[in-house]
């Protein structure tokens, strides 16, 4: 049998092992394909890029602030698209020390003769500082509804880490609000709450 | 069907079945890899088409022939046609004729799912050009279909896109995976790994990389898929999603493809040109490990394709020297088919035009590849026409003509009858001239600032692109002419000895022309 020259005699793998490794990398690279989904989320988290800030700060210790340095944190507030509500910093910019924790409030009203929901994405730049910005309070952490009409301040707190790299002296914290209508609002609630 | 069994079953030589069911119901590889072929010519016709309506409206400045919405659908589809349906298969197609003669296989190792993998196809193409006719029109975000662009602001055809593009993952995987299968376990005694041609090794590390993109593609379409229709929010800021996760998962895909494009057609050139030098293919282990690289790097270079969505500096640094690094493998296969070229006894048969077209064009490409791949210059680069000049200068001259030079190469095995040379030589001059045409002029249309996927432009741009449309139209028609040589050659070409070509070497050369329907029965021996 050994001696009839038909291909089986070289086969070193059968077929279906072939094709059992082929699926099970296929599946695997499919899987990936999500994976890579909560590993940018963890990788721009862990390195700061993408201007993405974490999410609440819980500070271990008390910190005093650095009153050598001050840095000028500027806000920026922008709609999504479609997005009919008022929406822009109370103060323009602040001067902060790095270490203190200072309070700022975001003006936003609803024009509107509807019930709304909104959510806000903020946006670090320059991006290296991203790592240094901590929010221990920040309406974005929550859904904002608001009624026709109706118009609030919202609050935000936040820490200028004492290890901000020596040549950034200015941090931009760009807020853009994104209709979340009435329907969507209950199914995004999770999803959000964590997004910082 | 019986009947034809029973009158062939007493010299137990099972020939084709009769009529549409040959086609529809065939296991045998050349069937299928025939279908392949011409299911691509067809697909590399209707996308040509498109392209040549896209030059047609870009031949002035102004609107003339098409209106803006009906531009984009065109340069959307002519690539997705190009790309999924005429490159691709006619690779696979190669592949299934090519790859058993080539390792002394009887068939590929998979008979039913090859047939079932080519049917696919024309299903997920019909899915996809019915777009066209549908309310809200084709996909016309690109073929790269970024979002949110492809899924807030989408047509309602989007969907059916989703589905095509699953439809042919599919194809490809399974196409892949009896590759894999039919390369590892089916060749004759004594063929050790690194004995295989040079067309087999590129094709299998063609099909490990299949394997390991399509399926990422096949994830990506389903989380835009989710996202127009279930309410999640993978690619959604509103929703705590981010369109640039989009862009990274998308290109982890994009740039092995570009590989699966043109390493098959590495392969294919590897025989043709040591085939007409009449020498033997300068540093076979080193072209192996070359590609491997390649395949390699290819995994570690998606972000060069988005340095202006903000990557930090130092991700830009990586991508940058590591697509840098890509020359390196390259530069070893160019420099080896040069040197199974030099002082070689040269003859200059219609095969070996396109490929030695192909080295010459080819590393043009590779060229202005490099030129993007400096992150502080892309910057000026992007999303312009000098992009568009650099993909099209390896696709057109790296696929289309490698896959050219392997039609020319092996139609007299695959017909029994030589093609006209006068007639494919003519073929080759005026692709090769109508091609630099059309495509040369754009890297200066893209180094003065023109933007890509523009129906209209300034005026100063105008003088280039009319000069690049009448290249489009020169290479666009004389395609028709491939049609005729090979109708010609299979109807009336001169009869083929088994070797058609003095200087070739290989498995597939010792068998009659055209190939038997069935070939190693019998495994051959490989000293």
């Amino acid at each position: 049998m050994a001696e009839q020259p038909t291909n089986k005699v070289t086969h070193p793998r059968s077929n279906a092992r072939v094709i059992g490794w082929c699926l099970a990398s296929v599946v695997g690279m499919f899987a990936f394909g999500f994976a890579m989904v909560p590993l940018y989320d963890v990788f721009c988290d862990i390195t700061g890029i993408n201007g993405k800030t974490s999410g609440r700060y819980e500070s271990t210790e008390r910190t005093t602030a650095d009153m050598t340095r001050t840095i000028k944190v500027q806000f920026l507030a922008q709609n999504g698209p479609d997005m009919p509500w008022i929406f822009r910093p109370v103060a323009r910019s602040v001067e902060v020390h790095p270490g203190e924790a200072i309070t700022v409030n975001f003006y936003a009203e609803n024009p509107t003769d509807r019930n709304m929901v909104g959510q806000a994405v903020p946006s670090l730049s320059p991006s290296e500082g991203t790592l240094y910005f901590h929010k221990t309070e920040c309406f974005c952490f929550n859904q904002q509804p608001l009624a026709a009409g109706e118009s609030t301040e919202m609050p935000l707190v936040f820490i200028v880490d004492r290890d901000l790299p020596s040549h950034i002296t200015k941090l931009t914290l760009s807020y853009t609000l994104y209709d979340q209508g009435e329907t969507q609002a209950a199914a995004l609630k999770t999803k959000t709450t964590d997004n910082g | 069907m019986s009947a034809v069994a029973d009158t062939h079953a007493q010299d137990h030589h099972h020939g084709p079945a009769s009529g549409i069911s040959r086609w529809l119901l065939t296991t045998n590889h050349k069937d299928i890899g025939t279908m392949y072929l011409i299911f691509s010519f067809t697909m590399f016709l209707l996308g040509g088409t498109m392209a040549m309506v896209i030059r047609a409206e870009l031949f002035q400045p102004g609107l003339q022939i098409v209106q803006p919405e009906f531009f984009n659908q065109m340069t959307t589809m002519h690539g997705l046609i190009m790309v999924f349906g005429a490159v691709m298969p006619a690779f696979v197609g190669l592949a299934n004729w090519m790859i058993p003669l080539m390792i002394g296989a009887p068939d590929m190792a998979l008979p039913r799912m090859n047939n079932w993998s080519f049917w696919l196809l024309p299903c997920a193409f019909l899915i996809l050009v019915s777009t066209l006719f549908m309310e809200g029109g084709a996909p016309n975000f690109g073929w790269t279909f970024y979002a949110p662009l492809s899924t807030t602001y989408g047509p309602p055809s989007t969907t059916f896109f989703i589905f095509a593009i699953h439809i042919m993952g599919v194809s490809s995987i399974m196409g892949a995976i009896n590759v894999i299968a039919t390369v590892l376990n089916m060749r004759a005694p004594g063929m050790t790994l690194m004995k295989m041609p040079m067309f087999v090794w590129t094709w299998l590390i063609t099909a490990f990389l299949l394997i390991a993109v399509m399926p990422v593609l096949a994830g990506v379409v389903t989380m835009m898929l989710m996202d127009i229709n279930f309410g999640t929010s993978f690619f959604n800021a509103a929703g705590g999603g981010d369109p640039v996760l989009f862009q990274h998962v998308f290109w982890f895909f994009g740039h092995p493809e570009v590989y699966i494009m043109i390493l098959p057609a590495f392969g294919a050139i590897s025989h043709i040109i040591p085939a007409f030098s009449r020498k033997q293919l300068f540093g076979y282990a080193s072209m192996v490990y070359a590609v491997g690289a390649i395949a390699l790097l290819s995994f570690l270079v998606w972000a060069h394709h988005m340095f202006t969505v903000g990557v930090p500096v130092a991700g830009q640094l990586f991508f940058m020297y590591a697509t840098l690094l890509i020359a390196v493998p390259t530069g070893v296969k160019v420099f080896n088919w040069v040197a199974t070229m030099f002082r070689g006894s040269l003859t200059f048969e219609t095969p070996m035009l396109f490929a030695v077209a192909f080295v010459i064009l080819f590393t043009i490409g590779g060229f202005s590849g490099l030129m993007l791949a400096i992150a502080p210059a892309d910057f000026q680069y992007h999303d312009t026409y000098f992009v568009v000049a650099h993909f099209h200068y390896v696709l057109v001259p790296g696929a289309i003509f490698g896959i050219f030079a392997s039609a020319y190469f092996w139609l007299p095995k695959w017909t029994g009858r030589m093609y006209d040379e006068t007639l494919a030589k003519t073929h080759f001059w005026l692709s090769f001239i109508g091609m630099n045409l059309a495509f040369f002029p754009m890297h200066f249309l893209g180094l003065a600032g023109m933007p890509r996927r523009i129906p209209d432009y300034a005026l100063q741009f105008a003088d280039f692109n009319m000069v690049s449309s009448v290249g489009a139209f020169m290479f666009g028609s004389t395609q028709l002419l491939f049609l005729l040589i090979v109708v010609k050659c299979v109807k009336s070409g001169e009869k083929a000895p088994a070797k058609a070509w003095e200087g070739a070497e290989g498995l597939e050369w010792t068998i009659p022309s055209p190939a038997p329907y069935h070939t190693f029965s019998t495994p051959p021996e490989i000293k």
